[in-house]
């Protein structure tokens, strides 16, 4: 990783960073220019003119009116079109395209945490090469920074308001990302990576649940209970919550609907439960669980659903 | 110089009679005599020392910072160690150190002698302000001593609003140390306007005078902010009221803004009279006017009142809208055009000059070669794209480092060594002095010049440990430090030995043509001037400055300037030499 920057910058990651890089460098070599002036002129003078007797007395040098204005115009000019450049690019950076891809980030002392839409948990951020990707930020105690050095792109994340960032990946590979606010003992802990997959790899990833791939279902069921945040609103020792229990949930049969009719818990039911929460509600409960898990990919449906199946003693329903 | 009739020039003879037997040091005695002291000249050595224990000790933070980042994990302290480390790095040296410097030390001693006046306005604010100095500077070390604080020279909240005591102590002690700028900064702008001698008009003004003007007036204005900011977190800490810590309802953005709106101000104060000093030096090491001169004076107050608008350049990622931003970097733009005039003009004073490179002009020559660099690298840090990339990086470190210690720094070394004839009437030794600038110079760029490069690549400050591919740069920034510490010990070194062996100095030695040197003895009296200078030249009117020469036929004389060169071995009985010649 980064090894293939220059003297200067690191590895350039993202669409943006050749922008940056490209001001990055004008302004150093303008400055450099005009510096090797100014140290020039000056090691010239101090030798040209080096006193070589005591008692010399210069003539005192008429000042310029030309020379003056000169260089308090041109080096304006200068300032200015570094300024509008910087501006352009500042404000490519701060609006994110409206097709981005959104993942959550949230930062706490020490580390961090993304979530992806589909509710796929990780401590290393993944990224899809090639596809705008935005970040909604937010802390949990103290102010941190997001920056990913190689993408060029940097924001606070802070704990009474969401901020954002967004970049698009050029190359795959993987590249720091750093805390770059200073937030006590474990700042310089609070380092993890950037994995830059291919948006196939990307897919895949996110379904499973974030590198679950290999996981037996009941066990990523599990995982995703408490990563989707159902287990605020069920339990799974038989206790009623804001939603029914799990506990015996598959396979009940004679299960009452608000509306008086009774169903059998099967796959089916469960699985439309699940995606559209408001279509049946369950007697005695509030239509409060929300819709958005109808993004849930199908392997996430079925873990989930074969997690409830270990959670119950019931017999398999007969057919459908 | 000073004394001659022939000169033309005005100005009254003083010392002649009894020049050596009272002086400002010898005329009363005992420490009482000290603390009780109303004499600027006395108030400026005392700073001086306060200062210089000071700049120990927060430099000495320094090099345990360099040598814990001298290679990844671990190598000398732990991390909530290494954090207390920097932070109180950072608080002594800007708050304690940067902030008073130049205007309490040089500023104190110089400005009356240099307009002509007899002490300053208040002579008993002025003792007032050391106190107040020292009561904040005890506190920080009860802070210190209470432990816990190690929240970075900003204090950002909430992280502050979540650590121990120590920090109330330590806001605290800011609050207090800031009256002390308070009092300094007023006594100043009262004593320019109203004790200048007859004939020192504004334009005869030297510009060490225009740049402690421009720095009295932010001190007046924007010392309070930081004052109250200090005191709502208080108040918020100790009462539970809700201002900037989110889990009270307040707004930790707020803090940023309430903490830069000083703290930028603050940048100017410690550089604006660095650039007087600078200004000094150029003009009597060429013997040249300074060029634009009106520009220069003029460009320091400029900088002054924009220096109020452009706090936000500290917060381009932090969350304040793009449109702040925008603002912000373009008004920083503007203010960066007035410090390259500055640099220009120094550069054109020495067009067919008298170029004398003693020391003090090799820390004028190595402040424009750092400050240039630091001046450039800010522009870099006010590209809006650009920052998002190097903001909260060692690139930022590295920059106001240049600015701060290549600037602030070598322009009060600078004026040390000029002015320390004056002030101990000895001379110091020149060969070290040289060798020691050289040292300081390679030290500095070793250490920091390394830091733009780690900064650029992704380094982010305040990292207790690093990813191993900074290593490298990290090690050779800790080498560095060593020949700057090295540099700085060997200054110490030899001012002490200046003060018991050094060669005593004459009222003039670097042949200069302001008031301080022409018309004071080598150590001066204790009401400065034995008569009222009348002032009929500008500052650097060397062409006009017979006394400086001794009568101006043009040869011969410029005993002033040879017995500068210390080590000369004459030994100059009268030490205000009257040029016996014509
Ligand atoms: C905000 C609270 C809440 C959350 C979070 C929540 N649910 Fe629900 N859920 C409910 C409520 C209330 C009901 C009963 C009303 C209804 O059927 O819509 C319910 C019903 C269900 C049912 C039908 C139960 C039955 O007894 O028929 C299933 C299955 C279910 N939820 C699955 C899930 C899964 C899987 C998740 C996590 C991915 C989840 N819920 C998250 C509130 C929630
Ligand atoms: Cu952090
Ligand atoms: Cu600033």
């Amino acid at each position: 990783m980064g090894d293939s920057g220059t003297f200067w910058l690191p590895e350039q990651a993202s669409t943006i960073a050749s922008q940056v890089d490209g001001l990055f460098y004008f302004v150093t070599w303008v400055s450099a220019i005009l510096f090797v002036g100014v140290v020039a002129a000056m090691l010239y003078f101090a030798y040209r003119y080096r006193r070589t007797h005591p008692s010399e007395r210069p003539t005192p040098v008429k000042e310029s009116k030309l020379l003056e204005i000169s260089w308090i115009v041109v080096p304006t000019i200068l300032v200015l079109l570094v300024f509008n450049w910087g501006f352009k690019t500042f404000i490519e950076m701060n609006v994110a395209p409206p097709d981005a891809y959104e993942i959550r980030a949230e930062a706490k002392k020490w580390s961090w945490l993304f979530t992806y839409p589909n509710g796929t948990q990780s401590d290393t951020l993944y990224v899809p090469e090639g596809q705008p990707v935005k970040m909604t930020m937010s802390s949990q105690d103290v102010i941190h920074s997001f920056f990913i050095p190689a993408f060029r792109v940097k924001h606070d994340v802070l704990p009474n308001r969401y901020s954002s960032v967004w970049f698009e990946a050029t190359k795959t590979g993987t590249f720091d990302l750093f805390c770059t606010e200073y937030c006590g003992t474990g700042h310089s802990d609070m380092i993890t990576q950037t994995k830059v997959v291919s948006q196939s790899e990307f897919d895949e990833w996110v379904e499973s649940g974030g590198g679950a791939k290999d996981l037996p279902l009941p066990e990523l069921g599990k995982r995703l209970y408490s990563q989707q945040g159902c287990q605020a609103c069920h339990s799974i020792d038989g206790s009623s919550m804001v939603g029914p229990t799990w506990q015996n949930l598959y396979g009940k049969t004679g299960h009452e609907m608000e509306d008086g009719a009774t169903v059998t818990a099967d796959e089916n039911y469960l699985r439309e439960a699940i995606l559209e929460p408001g279509a049946q509600i369950v007697a005695g409960y509030q239509n409060v669980m929300p819709a958005s898990y109808s993004n849930l990919s199908e392997r996430q449906l079925t873990a989930l659903i074969a997690y409830m199946k270990e959670l119950s003693t019931n017999e398999a329903p007969s057919g459908d | 110089m000073s004394t001659d009739a022939s000169a033309a020039a005005v100005h009254a003879p003083e010392e002649g009679a009894h020049g050596e037997d009272e002086n400002y040091l010898n005329h009363e005695t005992g420490l009482w005599s000290w603390l009780t002291t109303r004499d600027h000249k006395r108030i400026g050595i005392m700073y001086c020392l306060s200062l210089a224990v000071v700049f120990f000790a927060a430099g000495m933070l320094a090099m345990a910072i360099r040598a814990e980042l001298i290679a990844p994990g671990q190598t000398v302290m732990d991390a909530d160690t290494y954090n207390q480390v920097f932070t109180m790095h950072g608080i002594m040296m800007v708050f304690l150190f940067l902030v008073p410097s130049i205007p309490a030390i040089l500023g104190n001693f110089v400005l009356p002698l240099q307009i002509g006046a007899k002490d300053v306005a208040f002579p008993r604010l002025n003792l007032a302000s050391w106190y107040v100095y020292m009561a904040g500077a005890i506190m920080t070390i009860v802070a210190l001593v209470t432990g816990g604080v190690d929240t970075g020279w900003t204090f950002y909240t909430p992280y502050s609003s979540s650590t121990g005591g120590g920090i109330l102590w330590m806001t605290a002690a800011i609050f207090v140390a800031g009256f002390a700028s308070i009092f300094t900064g007023i006594n100043f702008i009262v004593t320019i306007h109203k004790m200048r001698a007859p004939g020192m008009t504004w334009n005869r003004l030297p510009l060490f005078i225009w740049g402690l003007y421009a720095t009295s007036i932010v001190q007046v204005l924007a010392t309070p902010v930081i004052g109250i900011t200090m005191l709502l977190l208080i108040l918020e800490q100790s009462l539970g009221i809700g201002i900037f810590d989110p889990a009270l309802g307040g707004d930790p953005i707020l803090f940023q803004h309430f903490f830069w709106f000083y703290s930028h101000p603050a940048v100017y104060i410690m550089i604006l009279p660095a650039f007087g000093i600078l200004s000094e030096l150029i003009a009597t090491f060429s013997r040249q006017r300074i060029f634009g001169y009106r520009a220069i004076a003029l460009s320091s107050v400029a900088i002054s009142l924009l220096g109020f608008m452009v706090w936000g350049h500290h917060m381009f990622v932090s969350g304040q809208s793009a449109v702040s931003s925008i603002i912000f970097s373009l008004i920083t733009y503007l203010i960066g055009i007035p410090s390259g005039i500055k640099v220009f003009n120094w550069v054109a004073t020495m067009y067919k000059g008298s170029i004398w490179l003693q020391t003090p002009m090799l820390y004028a020559l190595s402040f424009l070669f750092l400050f240039t660099i630091g001046g450039f690298t800010g522009i870099m840090v006010g590209v809006l794209a650009v920052d998002v990339h190097l903001h909260d990086t060692y690139y930022v470190v590295a920059h106001f480092h240049y600015v701060m210690m290549g600037g602030s720094v070598m322009a009060l070394l600078g004026g040390m060594h000029y002015w320390w004839p004056k002030m101990t009437g000895k001379m110091y030794n020149e060969t070290l002095g040289k060798i020691a600038v050289a040292l300081i110079f390679i030290g500095f760029n070793l250490t920091f010049f390394t830091q733009f490069i780690l900064g650029a690549q992704g380094m982010p400050r305040r990292y207790y440990d690093y990813v191993e591919k900074y290593a490298p740069l990290h090690e050779l920034s800790t080498y560095g430090s060593w020949v700057l510490g090295l540099g700085l010990f060997l200054v110490l070194g030899y001012a002490i030995h200046s003060l018991y062996w050094g060669k005593k100095a004459p009222a003039n030695p670097w042949a200069a043509a302001t008031l301080e040197w022409t018309n004071v003895a080598a150590l001066p009296d204790p009401h400065n001037f034995l008569r009222t200078p009348l002032v009929t030249r500008g500052p650097y009117d060397f062409h006009l400055a017979d006394e400086v020469f001794g009568g101006g036929d043009g040869v011969g004389d410029g005993r002033a300037a040879t017995a500068g060169t210390l080590e000369a071995p004459k030994p100059a009985p009268s030490a205000p030499e009257p040029q016996e010649s014509h």
